[in-house]
Parts: C-alpha cells; sequence; structure tokens
C-alpha cells in the first residue's frame, strides 16, 4: 500500500470498523428477534427473561398456516392418531386443524400486486423516461419539483377520493384497482430513476443506429433497452419493495379479497391472547424476500431513495 | 455492399407496417411514450386532489350519500384552525419530525464518518446496517410493540440490564411520557441509514486531494474536519432532512401499529387523526380540508426549503 495522507491510520480503521460493528449488531436485534421468535413456542416467547436458548419447533408457522378449533380429549380420540407432523404439533395443543388461514391467500395477494404494479410500472415508466430523456419536454426542470411534491401529499389525504372513485366504478377490494394505484404511486419514482440511467447511455449509440436505417422504436428496443437493463432491474425492485410494504392505501381500500400481507399481518391473533410466534412467522415470511432484494440492489441504493437525486 | 442495413430493416417489416412506423415524427413518439403515464398520474394523482379540495368546502359525509351536499364555504377550515385537539396532533407531529431527525442526523453522520474510514469489510456492514429501511413498516411496528411489552419484551430487558430499572415497571406504549419516545425511537431504528447513506455520498464525494492540500497547509484534523468535510457534506445532509422531514410529516403506517395514537392522544400524529377523522368519523367534507392544510403545509415548508438548499449548493 502506497503511502497517502489521507488513508486512515489502522488504530483508526479498527476503531471505526468496531463501532460500525457494533451498531450494526444491535440494528440487527430486533430483526434477529423476529425470526428467533418465529420458531419458538408459545410459552418461550413470552418467558421471562427473554430466552436466547430455546428448543426450535415450527408452531408458529403450522399455527400461522392453519385454523383451528379447541377439541375435548373424547374428540383427539376419535380422530385418531395424527397422519403429519403438523397436525402433531396442533395435536399438542389440544387442537385439531378446521382448515387453512387467511395468510396464504393474503401473501399471494401481496406477490399479485407486487409484481402487477411492477410490470406495469416498468413498461410506462421506461417509455416515459426515454421521452423524457432524449426528446425535448416543455417544464423538464419543473417537473422533479412537480413529482417530489406528489409525494408530498400523505397517502391519507389522497385515499378518501380514491377511495369513493374507486366505489364508484367497482375498483373497491379489487387487485385490477391496487396495481393501478400502485403503479400510479410508483411512476414518479421509476421515470426520475429510469431517465437518470438513459441519460448515462451515450446518445451516439441511438444516432449511429439511427444512421444504419433502424426506427426510433428499433434503436429504442435494441439498442437503448439493453443498455438500460440494469437500471431497469434496480429500479423494478425498488417499484416492488414499495408496492410490497405499502400499508396505508391497503388497509384503507382492501378488506377482503385483494388484501395484502402488511394490514392483515398485525391481525393474526391466536386462541387466548396474541400469538406472537404465528406473528414472527408471517413477518419472517414477508420481510427475508425483501432484504434478499437489498442485498442485490446494494449498488444503487443510494440512487433509490434520492430519487436519482445523489449518484455515485 | 449488396444489402444495406437500410434494405435489411425494410425486407423484414411488412410495408405498410414500415411505413407507418417510419411515419411517425419524434414528436408522435415523444406524445406516445408519456402520454400513458401522464394520463395514470392526472387520474390518480391530480384528479383526486381536485376532487379533495371540491369536497373541503362542502359538508359531505361518505356514510350519508343520500343527504344532500351543502355548501359551507371555509367552515371547515375555520373549525380545523381553532380546534384544541388538531394543535395537539401538530405539537405531537413536531416532537416526533424534530427529534427524529435530529437523531437520525447524528447517529447517521457519525456512521457515514466511521464507514468513510474505509475499513475491510465496510460494504458489508453497510448493506446490513441498510436493512431496516427496506423492511415493509406497518409489520416492524407491529413486531415493536412485542419488543415494548413490559416484562417479556426485549427492549425493557436490555434498559433494565443496563440501568437496573425493573423491566416490568414501565411500559413505552402504555405510558404518556414515554409513548411519544417509543415512536421517535422505532423510527430512528428504521430511518438511521438512510440519513447515512446519503451522508456517506456525501463524505465520498469529496477528493482526496482537498485534504492533500488542507495537510500540506497544515491544517489540524479538526480543522479540516470544520473548514472541508462539514461545508462539502452539508448540502448532502440538507437533502436527507428534506426527504425524512416530508416523509414523517405524513408517518402513518409505523406509528399507527406502534401505539395507534395513544395512549390518549399523546402519539396520535396529523395523518392518523386525519383517518380517524376520514374513515372512522366519515365526516368527508371536514377531513378533506384537514388534508388540503396538511398538504399546503408541507408544500410550502418544501418549497422553501429547496432554495435553502440551492443557495447552499451554488456556494
Amino acid at each position: 500500500m502506497s503511502f497517502s495522507v489521507t488513508e486512515p491510520s489502522p488504530k483508526t480503521k479498527w476503531f471505526a470498523g468496531v463501532m460500525v460493528v457494533g451498531y450494526a449488531i444491535v440494528t440487527l436485534l430486533p430483526l434477529i428477534w423476529i425470526i428467533a421468535t418465529g420458531f419458538k413456542s408459545p410459552a418461550d416467547a413470552i418467558s421471562y427473561p427473554p430466552k436466547v436458548i430455546f428448543e426450535p419447533t415450527l408452531e408458529g408457522y403450522v399455527n400461522l398456516f392453519t385454523e383451528r378449533t379447541r377439541a375435548t380429549p373424547e374428540m383427539l380420540e376419535a380422530a385418531g392418531p395424527p397422519e403429519t407432523w403438523y397436525q402433531e404439533i396442533v395435536r399438542g395443543q389440544d387442537m385439531v386443524i378446521s382448515g387453512p388461514s387467511r395468510y396464504g391467500a393474503r401473501f399471494l395477494n401481496s406477490v399479485i400486486i407486487g409484481f402487477g404494479s411492477t410490470a406495469l410500472c416498468m413498461i410506462l415508466g421506461t417509455a416515459a423516461a426515454y421521452a423524457f430523456s432524449r426528446f425535448r419536454v416543455p417544464l423538464k426542470d419543473d417537473l422533479l419539483f412537480f413529482i417530489l411534491s406528489t409525494r408530498m401529499m400523505p397517502p391519507i389525504a389522497v385515499a378518501i377520493p380514491i377511495f369513493l372513485m374507486f366505489r364508484q366504478i367497482g375498483l373497491n377490494d379489487t387487485h385490477l384497482g391496487m396495481i393501478l394505484l400502485y403503479t400510479a404511486v410508483n411512476l414518479s419514482l421509476s421515470v426520475w430513476l429510469l431517465k437518470g440511467f438513459i441519460d448515462e447511455i451515450p446518445i451516439e449509440y441511438e444516432e449511429a443506429a439511427l444512421i444504419d436505417g433502424y426506427t426510433r422504436f428499433q434503436a429504442f428496443y435494441k439498442v437503448v433497452l439493453p443498455q438500460a437493463a440494469t437500471g431497469i432491474a434496480s429500479t423494478a425492485i425498488f417499484c416492488l419493495i414499495f408496492a410490497w410494504n405499502e400499508y396505508a392505501f391497503a388497509v384503507l381500500l382492501t378488506s377482503g379479497t385483494a388484501q395484502t400481507a402488511p394490514p392483515f399481518i398485525p391481525t393474526i391473533i391466536g386462541v387466548g391472547g396474541k400469538d406472537w410466534p404465528a406473528v414472527a412467522a408471517g413477518a419472517t415470511i414477508f420481510l427475508v424476500p425483501v432484504m434478499i432484494f437489498t442485498i442485490l440492489l446494494r449498488k444503487h441504493l443510494l440512487r433509490g431513495i434520492t430519487f436519482g437525486a445523489v449518484r455515485k | 455492399m449488396t444489402t444495406s442495413p437500410i434494405d435489411r430493416v425494410a425486407r423484414a417489416t411488412p410495408a405498410a407496417a414500415a411505413r407507418r412506423i417510419r411515419g411517425l415524427s419524434d414528436r408522435t413518439i415523444a406524445w406516445i411514450f408519456v402520454a400513458p403515464s401522464i394520463f395514470l398520474l392526472l387520474a390518480v394523482n391530480i384528479f383526486p386532489l381536485i376532487w379533495t379540495i371540491r369536497l373541503s368546502f362542502t359538508d359531505f359525509r361518505v356514510n350519508r350519500p343520500n343527504n344532500d351536499m351543502e355548501w359551507v364555504g371555509l367552515r371547515n377550515y375555520q373549525r380545523i384552525l381553532t380546534d384544541d385537539d388538531v394543535w395537539q396532533t401538530m405539537q405531537a407531529t413536531a416532537h416526533f419530525l424534530i427529534w427524529t431527525i435530529l437523531l437520525q442526523v447524528l447517529i447517521g453522520f457519525f456512521l457515514a464518518f466511521l464507514i468513510n474510514k474505509k475499513f475491510r469489510g465496510n460494504d458489508l456492514w453497510t448493506t446490513i446496517i441498510v436493512f431496516p429501511m427496506m423492511l415493509s413498516p406497518a409489520v416492524v411496528g407491529n413486531f415493536w410493540t412485542f419488543l415494548y411489552q413490559p416484562q417479556i419484551g426485549l427492549f425493557n430487558y436490555v434498559v433494565a440490564f443496563f440501568t437496573g430499572a425493573d423491566p416490568a415497571g414501565f411500559s413505552m406504549i402504555g405510558d404518556v411520557h414515554l409513548a411519544p419516545w417509543a415512536i421517535v425511537i422505532a423510527d430512528t431504528w428504521m430511518w438511521t441509514p438512510f440519513v447515512m447513506l446519503i451522508c456517506l455520498a456525501g463524505l465520498r464525494s469529496i477528493p482526496d486531494s482537498i485534504y492533500e492540500a488542507a495537510e500540506c497547509d497544515r491544517a489540524s484534523k479538526l480543522r479540516q474536519f470544520f473548514t472541508i468535510t462539514m461545508p462539502m457534506v452539508l448540502p448532502f445532509l440538507m437533502l436527507a432532512v428534506l426527504f425524512r422531514g416530508i416523509e414523517n410529516f405524513k408517518m402513518f403506517d409505523l406509528v399507527v401499529q406502534l401505539t395507534g395514537g395513544g395512549p390518549g392522544n399523546t402519539t396520535t400524529l396529523t395523518s392518523i387523526d386525519l383517518k380517524r377523522e376520514a374513515f372512522e368519523k366519515w365526516r368527508t367534507g371536514y377531513s378533506s380540508a384537514y388534508a388540503v392544510i396538511l398538504f399546503v403545509t408541507v408544500f410550502g415548508l418544501a418549497s422553501i426549503y429547496v432554495k435553502a438548499l440551492n443557495k447552499v449548493k451554488d456556494r
């Protein structure tokens, strides 16, 4: 390593490393606790002092995905021996499975609405971003502030007329309604992020293609789109994460068929008190995919969270 | 040269289609590309906004659609601005805003400063620290109520462990004095990485050569910090404050799941109050006026702030 006055000394680095790792561990504690609680038995989950070492069980996950009813000893005996491992776990609580819970359906709604709105948002966003980047659009500079301003509106404030509008045209509590809504909310972010990515592609590439006889459309999808692929992918993940996490619109505009997981997870209750392991299990299944996406996104995180205002 | 690309393309596309596509001017294409997005934004953002403004001058109630809607002029606005409960809500929001921004800026900047020391593995740890802010605030907020449980909660246990207090003796979300801090702590936990990332970008944007020059001039490290680092990072820091300010002004999901606005009205932030008025009491006209006031407030504050930000950037 060459000598440099700006290179921190090994001692400084060591100190900084210890402090940051210390913070990371503290900040991760609640997340680790969620994951751990999902594998605890209800008794372990609410024990004092909080249990760090416990016997892992899938009870929380079984409770998450099933509806159970309490059974008398006679009923249990009449039902015969448990056939599967999950039935066995439920029997251990003196209960029998009466059917699947709604969690699976809610999770599926999150997947459908998340991916649906992301796909639509990327189609509309890429086209608009390309136009903003390559053609002369009036008032271009004012748009950033305009778009920031649509984000300033508290979702609850917009939710009132959207609720009325959706009810009028029958979009309340439908997948299509939520997909359109999330697409609109994400559109500003995706247009601005994508515009930044497309701006970085030298315009000469397209000019060369146009001279070679490509039409604008061909230049767009044969030259620009492949070049912008990474940008489009990371923007898509941002849109997906937003739609995945959204709560305010979901809780106000959906109640049954199209309800996503975030409004549902907090409503999970067990028999006799809140079933924290089941809640934690539901949260774990819901949160872990986002953590994985975060790792994939790490190079573009900053851009995504600042609307492309800060680029590295 | 037997086949030029033009020939190839011409042969590949049917004559009529080719003529049609070739006939499109750039302006038409720009229009086709932008129109769907503009239409959707108008339908889902602008149209509802106009509708909200219209409703705000009426006494409309969604749950009584058969009642005749009456124009009440500015009465809704007048009632909101003279309502003590609304001002209490504003105070709760101000407390939440000021403390979360202060803590997040301090911790976030310090963390970024440390990460910028480029110790081994700093990229990995940066990614790990970022996790909380990417997660669903409602789901995480719901789980924080578990961490805050008296006696069995992890948070209470850790606090008790370090201070010697009784873990069952205090309830972060049940106590009138502690609840406002409970939401500040959870929000700070969640969003400090956001400020950290932006500060880190600011720190990394400072070229080494400036420090080298300062070193040649024998400026002390402390002096370098205040005359180089701080001024260069300031625009980034202000951007972070702008984003956090707007986001926390409309904070809903995390806090509603954490405390539900309670106990009493101590953590009823404006968005939560608005939700109660609009979707529990169904005072649609009144809550529309409320929404307009909030929007104007945040828009006004933000535009003043953006002006200041631009001034700092130009300097």
